[in-house]
């Protein structure tokens, strides 16, 4: 396999997460759909947080109990119990950023699929599945479990069951939860990014001039992980690409790393951009000037 | 071309001009976005509301200048992000909270629950047909009731129980173990029960709805043979007493969350002009609202239960009070209205 087409189809990879969503002014946001590993880490941190929550309230409950010395207390536990394990996601994702406290530190969130605004009937419905997804298999493993009656069958059908659902959303493209699929929602990437500053602006220290001979050798791809790095501003990592840079077109090392990179971008951009207006996107170096 | 242009010359139009001259609007409409999720639109002032149409008009148009001209990656990334951001911050929420609850009350769940009586027919007469099974199993050969109901379920509710015991299950006379003061806690305990058993046959219903079918079948079945054995010591009308209070609320409800559960399973198997996922999306949501409304019914039905039977035992007065609720709910659901919803 050539890097060429290693490339090309980490690319194609890219491109198949990537929905067409237009909005009414007619602009393509191209939603990207969240991998299932974010929706899993996710997952694992609102269940936490559930039973973080569960443990405080209870203490909270015994204690109220005692003091009052009244049996209500043990019916505020059951109902408090019976909210947060059914109401905790549908709450959070009627809110206006759509996401639970673990969806919004993976940087996810739910959309609804048509395009429309999520309805509180949706969110209501992709997770009261949730209760035959997960809550169903995990009770029925600890109660087989606690009173060892789990007959083999019994724990081979409760974890069939249960990775029959919760691996359904490895086989479609989209990444759907049962819940998903019949709620008519996805769930999609909504990081935010912060704008960072322009690296192709502000004072040069020395010019140095590159021939067009010595800008033609990257494309796009180059020029945005070059991008990375001057970002990310580590010297070591810098001197490596420098070097390399310097190798591919034969100059010798006479200039400071950071100088020599920051002129190679902003030339290699301006070059690039120019070109992008003519209408020819040269994807990355193995595509033909 | 010449080998020193991109340095000598300044291209008409540069993606650093462009930045330059729109990167005010979005940090505008950054921190007009910002200030909207933290506190809502009333942090904003009635300039600010008319500005930030006008600010997500002009991110999009710079999204779109950016993809077409701009290779540098982290501006495009963040225009990508605060168009996501503003879009669906913009045609999210057109409704105050108070609205859309006053609107599911009045219009969206009896409507919804009307979109659903063919399958609140279907899962009814499962019911009833379950509960006529077991009845005429039980009563012709009482060595049936075991086969539906397990038991160290029944507590002693069974064929070879005394009148005496049997009547004073149901609150007649003395009263099993002077528990009055945990009736809340009694009341909580079916709440939640039933509530995950209804949220179960919803959720089984997108196989084909067919184990919804089972489910409901199966309650039917305990409901029968244990009316079967009441009535055979003669206190049939007193155990419906017992069970009219707040059965008709809370099998309503077990009926409506079943039919949702089929209606899902239906749109899989027959999902007509649409796509199969197109369907199932439409019943999930006309579904989801049904099971919002069971949800509460089976609350009101966990007091019912809890509360009144315990504390109301003249079979008359429990009657009245399960057909009244009935009523209610009929009439809720099914009463003809003017349609004021958009």
């Amino acid at each position: 396999m050539t890097p060429a087409s290693t490339d090309a189809r980490l690319r194609a990879a890219q491109a198949k997460k990537i929905r067409e969503f237009v909005t009414p002014e007619g602009v393509d946001l191209e939603l990207r759909i969240a991998s299932a590993s974010l929706r899993l880490g996710g997952l694992v941190i609102d269940l936490a947080l559930i039973v973080v929550a569960l443990i405080l309230f209870t203490i909270a409950m015994l204690w109220a109990g005692f003091a009052s010395r009244s049996t209500i207390m043990l019916s505020i536990w059951m109902l408090g119990g019976f909210v947060l394990r059914n109401f905790w996601f549908i709450g959070f994702e009627l809110g206006q950023r759509a996401a639970t406290p673990g969806k919004r530190l993976m940087g996810i969130r739910v959309v609804a699929r048509d395009g429309g605004r999520l309805t509180a009937d949706a969110v209501v419905a992709r997770n009261l599945i949730r209760e035959l997804e997960l809550f169903l298999p995990l009770t029925m493993l600890s109660v087989s479990a606690a009173e060892d009656m789990a007959s083999a069958w019994t724990v081979l059908f409760g974890l069939g069951w249960a990775l029959t659902l919760s691996l359904f959303p490895l086989f479609n493209r989209d990444r759907m939860r049962m819940g998903d699929l019949i709620a008519g929602t996805w769930v999609v990437m909504a990081q935010r990014r912060k704008l960072d500053r322009d690296m192709a602006s502000g004072e040069a220290a020395h010019r140095i001039a590159f021939s067009d001979a010595e800008l033609a050798v990257y494309g796009i791809f180059e020029l945005q992980e070059l991008e990375r790095v001057l970002r990310t501003a580590d010297a070591k990592q810098m001197r490596e690409v420098a070097d390399t840079i310097r190798g591919k077109i034969g100059r010798p090392v006479a200039e400071e790393d950071d100088v020599f990179l920051t002129s190679y971008y902003r030339q290699l951009k301006t070059r690039l951009e120019r070109k992008l207006l003519f209408g020819k996107r040269r994807e990355d170096k193995y595509a033909s000037d | 071309m010449d080998a020193t242009l991109p340095t000598s010359e300044t291209p008409a139009f540069s993606t650093a001009r462009f930045r330059a001259e729109r990167e005010a609007d979005w940090v505008a409409f950054d921190a007009l976005l910002t200030r909207l999720e933290k506190r809502g639109a009333k942090a904003l002032s009635s300039d600010e509301l008319l500005q930030l149409p006008l600010l997500y008009r002009a991110t999009l148009s710079s999204l779109s200048i950016a993809r077409a001209t701009s290779l540098d990656k982290a501006l495009l990334d963040h225009l990508e992000a605060l168009s996501i951001r503003g879009y669906f911050l913009i045609y999210g929420v057109r409704e105050s909270r108070l609205d859309r609850l006053k609107r599911f009350f009045l219009h969206d769940w009896p409507a919804a629950v009307r979109g659903l009586w063919k399958e609140t027919l279907i899962v009814a007469l499962i019911l009833i047909l379950g509960v006529a099974t077991s009845w005429l199993l039980v009563a012709h050969d009482p060595e049936w009731y075991f086969h539906f109901i397990p038991e160290e379920l029944s507590g002693g509710r069974d064929p070879r129980a005394s009148v005496e015991f049997l009547r004073s299950t149901i609150g007649h006379g003395k009263a099993p173990d002077g528990e009055d003061g945990m009736l809340h806690v009694f009341a909580t305990y079916l709440f939640t029960h039933n509530s995950r058993v209804s949220i179960m046959a919803f959720a089984l219903g997108f196989a084909f709805g067919v184990p919804t079918m089972i489910l409901e079948y199966y309650q039917g079945l305990s409901l029968g043979a244990m009316l079967a054995v009441f009535s055979a010591k003669g206190l049939g009308v007193e155990f419906g007493g017992w069970l009219f209070i707040h059965g008709t609320t809370e099998l309503f409800a077990a009926t409506l969350a079943g039919a949702a559960g089929l209606k899902i399973g239906t749109a899989v198997v027959f999902p007509g002009a649409r796509g199969r996922l197109e369907a199932a999306a439409a019943a999930g949501r006309t579904a989801g609202k049904v099971m919002v409304g069971a949800i509460i019914m089976l609350l009101a039905a966990g007091i019912l239960e809890g509360f009144g039977r315990q504390l109301i035992t003249d079979t008359p007065v429990r009657y009245a009070i399960g057909t009244l609720m009935l009523l209610f709910w009929l009439g809720y659901y099914y009463l003809p209205r003017r349609s004021t919803a958009p």
